[in-house]
């Protein structure tokens, strides 16, 4: 129902008094406002975090090793020990449940002064020796050429994919890398793959674009690491936890290499579902408390808007009077007030909205601008769900429906003779 | 028309009780012009707005048309007074933000007749009273008796069957206050019962029948014929005061 002397009747009462008015409204924009600019900024918090990771098969586990912690068959405790390729086939050949395993080695570390070198320029790598598999549990895509295969493997080839910042310090601007060599700690490798890492964290420290990767054989036999595997990665079969796969080697591991059961140290390790679970938990926590601060600014500013409407109905109670006088039915007056109220708060609430989402979507483009080098942002994409949206105005209409009620109920309650002669 | 058997009515205030009318009769005709008088306090302001609705009385019968109106709801009472009375103020309860018109409009707008209607049928009411000119002026923009004069035009656009008028001259100067009381006798006289209260003996003295007020009862009621003795007595009244 549309009634246009309604309206007519509400913008007057309003544009007759500005200041309170735009006061009122104010108290309801700054809550919405807030609402929205907190939940946008809880989201890109999450987004940039969660944009890190999420590429990682949420089903894979890490493992690396530590120093021993306790003595055990002989053994002094601060033991160092390494994993080794019959630990991987034995894993590969006797536990099920999992997926792929990827067995890795890092290269002399670059803080050890500059480990790669093409003519007169130099520069210092994360290098590491991996298996086509790691592939798929850290997901690097290749922008040219391509990423290192299984003949690779077998054949040790020495061929390597790079990182894009490596293609900056080591190649001309319109050099085309594909075919070249680059010299590795004294030996020379052909690039096959100039690669990209979906995820942004990467394994080890250090920045994921500064990568080389070159075939795990070829950097086991190349640079004398014999037997050794550094690290290993895993993903569990589809169905299975894999935390409970993570347990399971974890113990293989510690009885393979005689290290106390109970040794919580040795055998380092690290679990994408549970690092995902804490996350999810802490933005949930995070969006809960966006909405309990947001929700508390906008009754504030409900019953601001709730006030000043009981204000309004005292100053206007011989108005009110003199209509219900000449035939206005309390219905009517109600309505009135209640359409009133909810004007109030749901201009105001939109106008909020409309420049909470507006000061995100600048936001958003400022950090574009600004995020030429993507890999550090951990604040990315602020952004407002839909539901979000309308889940907000929702609340402004129920809450302006209950602060026009409150006063409107109150105006009817005087009888209009009363009323007439409040002056 | 209107017919009134012992009514009372106290007001309550804490733990005090005001009983301001103590068992009235009274017997309107349509088409009468009746004032009612009385020294302040003696109520007959709370007289007429039981009369008018506006209020309710505790014991007794009010009859209005052939009808019994005694605890009605609030949504009834506002149709009722809608459709049948008119209200002329003492302060005009002019709406202060809406023009002469609008003021004029608005017991059609309750009755839900569309703008371009109500606003038509404004100002033919206001050409009646005199006051086409000034119907997109504000009411603070009118003197007093234009006010009162677009309360009436206000008052008459519903076509009620009575005008209830609360000291309609009372903020007014003589020569304003006779002509809004002009206005009242052509009103009546085209059909339209009018009910007044005044303190005003000249006033009074305008109407056909005077209903004077004493401590809640109706102390005396002076028919037209009586006007004369009536004004006599006012003169005596005047000297021994």
């Amino acid at each position: 129902m549309f009634d246009l002397d309604l309206w007519k009747e509400i913008l007057s009462a309003l544009k007759k008094n500005r200041m309170r008015s735009f006061m009122t409204a104010f108290g309801v924009f700054w809550g919405i406002f807030m609402l929205i600019i907190m939940s946008g900024a809880g989201k890109a918090l999450e987004n940039g975090v969660m944009d890190g990771i999420r590429a990682f098969a949420s089903n894979s586990a890490f493992f690396w090793t530590e120093r021993t912690s306790k003595p055990y068959k002989g053994f002094q405790r601060g033991r160092q020990w390494s994993y080794t390729n019959t630990d991987i086939e034995y894993i590969k050949a006797n536990v099920k449940d999992i997926e792929y395993l990827s067995p890795r080695l890092f290269g002399p570390r670059g803080y050890e002064g500059d480990n790669t070198i093409r003519g007169k320029k130099t520069g210092s790598f994360n290098i590491y020796g991996d298996y086509p598999d790691f592939f798929k549990i850290d997901p690097w895509t290749p922008l040219k050429g391509r990423l290192i295969n299984e003949i690779d493997i077998l054949q040790s080839r020495k061929v390597v994919n790079i990182g894009e910042r490596v293609v900056e310090v080591m190649f001309d601007k319109d050099e085309d890398p594909i075919g070249q060599y680059l010299k590795i700690n004294g030996v020379y490798f052909q690039v096959v793959g100039v690669i990209k890492g979906e995820t942004r964290v990467n394994i080890g420290g250090g920045r994921k674009n500064e990568t080389i990767i070159m075939p795990f054989t070829t950097m086991q036999k190349t640079y004398n690491f014999g037997d050794d595997v550094h690290f290993f990665s895993v993903t569990s079969a589809p169905g299975v936890p894999v935390s409970r796969v993570e347990a399971r080697l974890k113990e293989l591991l510690k009885s393979r290499h005689k290290i106390a059961p109970d040794d919580m140290q040795a055998v380092g390790s690290f679990n994408i579902e549970v690092e995902w679970k804490k996350y999810m938990g802490l933005f949930t926590g995070i969006q809960i408390l966006t909405w309990i601060v947001g929700i508390g600014t906008l009754m504030a500013g409900v019953i601001g808007v709730s006030n000043i409407m009981l204000v309004i109905i005292k100053e206007r109670t011989q108005e009110i009077g003199i209509q219900r006088a000449i035939g206005a039915t309390p219905g009517k007056v109600i309505m009135h007030i209640v359409a009133e109220s909810v004007f109030l708060t749901v201009m105001a609430g939109y106008i909020g909205l409309a420049l909470g989402v507006g000061l995100l979507e600048l936001l958003n483009m400022a950090l574009e601008a600004a995020s030429s080098d993507a890999d550090s942002i951990f604040f990315r994409s602020p952004e407002v769900s839909f539901q979000m949206a309308v889940g907000a105005l929702s609340v402004l209409v129920i809450s302006g429906i209950l602060a026009g009620l409150i006063p409107a109920k109150r105006a009817v309650s005087i009888k209009p003779i009363d009323a007439l002669r409040d002056e | 028309m209107i017919s009134l058997k012992n009514v009372h009515k106290s007001y309550v205030t804490g733990s005090n009780s005001l009983h301001v009318l103590k068992g009235i009769d009274l017997e309107i005709e349509t088409g009468e012009f009746v004032s009612i008088m009385g020294s302040s306090g003696s109520g007959k302001s709370t007289l007429l707005n039981i009369l008018g609705i506006l209020d309710n009385y505790d014991e007794g019968a009010y009859y209005l048309n052939g009808s019994l109106v005694k605890d009605m709801s609030e949504k009834k009472a506002a149709k009722l007074r809608n459709e049948m009375v008119g209200f002329v103020f003492q302060s005009f309860n002019l709406i202060s933000f809406k023009n002469a018109m609008e003021n004029v409009a608005l017991p059609l707008y309750y009755q839900g007749v569309n703008r371009k209607k109500r606003n038509k049928i404004a100002l033919e009411y206001l050409d009646k009273v005199g006051l086409l000119d000034w119907a997109d002026h504000l009411p603070n923009e009118m003197s007093g008796g234009q006010k009162q004069r677009v309360a009436i035009a206000r008052s008459l656009i519903s076509q009620p069957k009575i005008i209830f008028a609360d000291e309609p001259t009372g903020a007014l100067d003589t020569t304003t206050s006779y002509e809004v009381m002009e206005m009242l006798k052509e009103i009546n006289a085209g059909g339209i019962t009018v009910i007044l209260v005044t303190h005003e003996h000249d006033i009074a003295a305008m109407t056909q029948k005077i209903v004077r007020l004493k401590d809640g009862r109706i102390d005396q009621i002076i028919k037209n014929g009586d006007l004369k003795h009536f004004q006599h007595q006012y003169a005596k009244e005047l000297e021994t005061a």
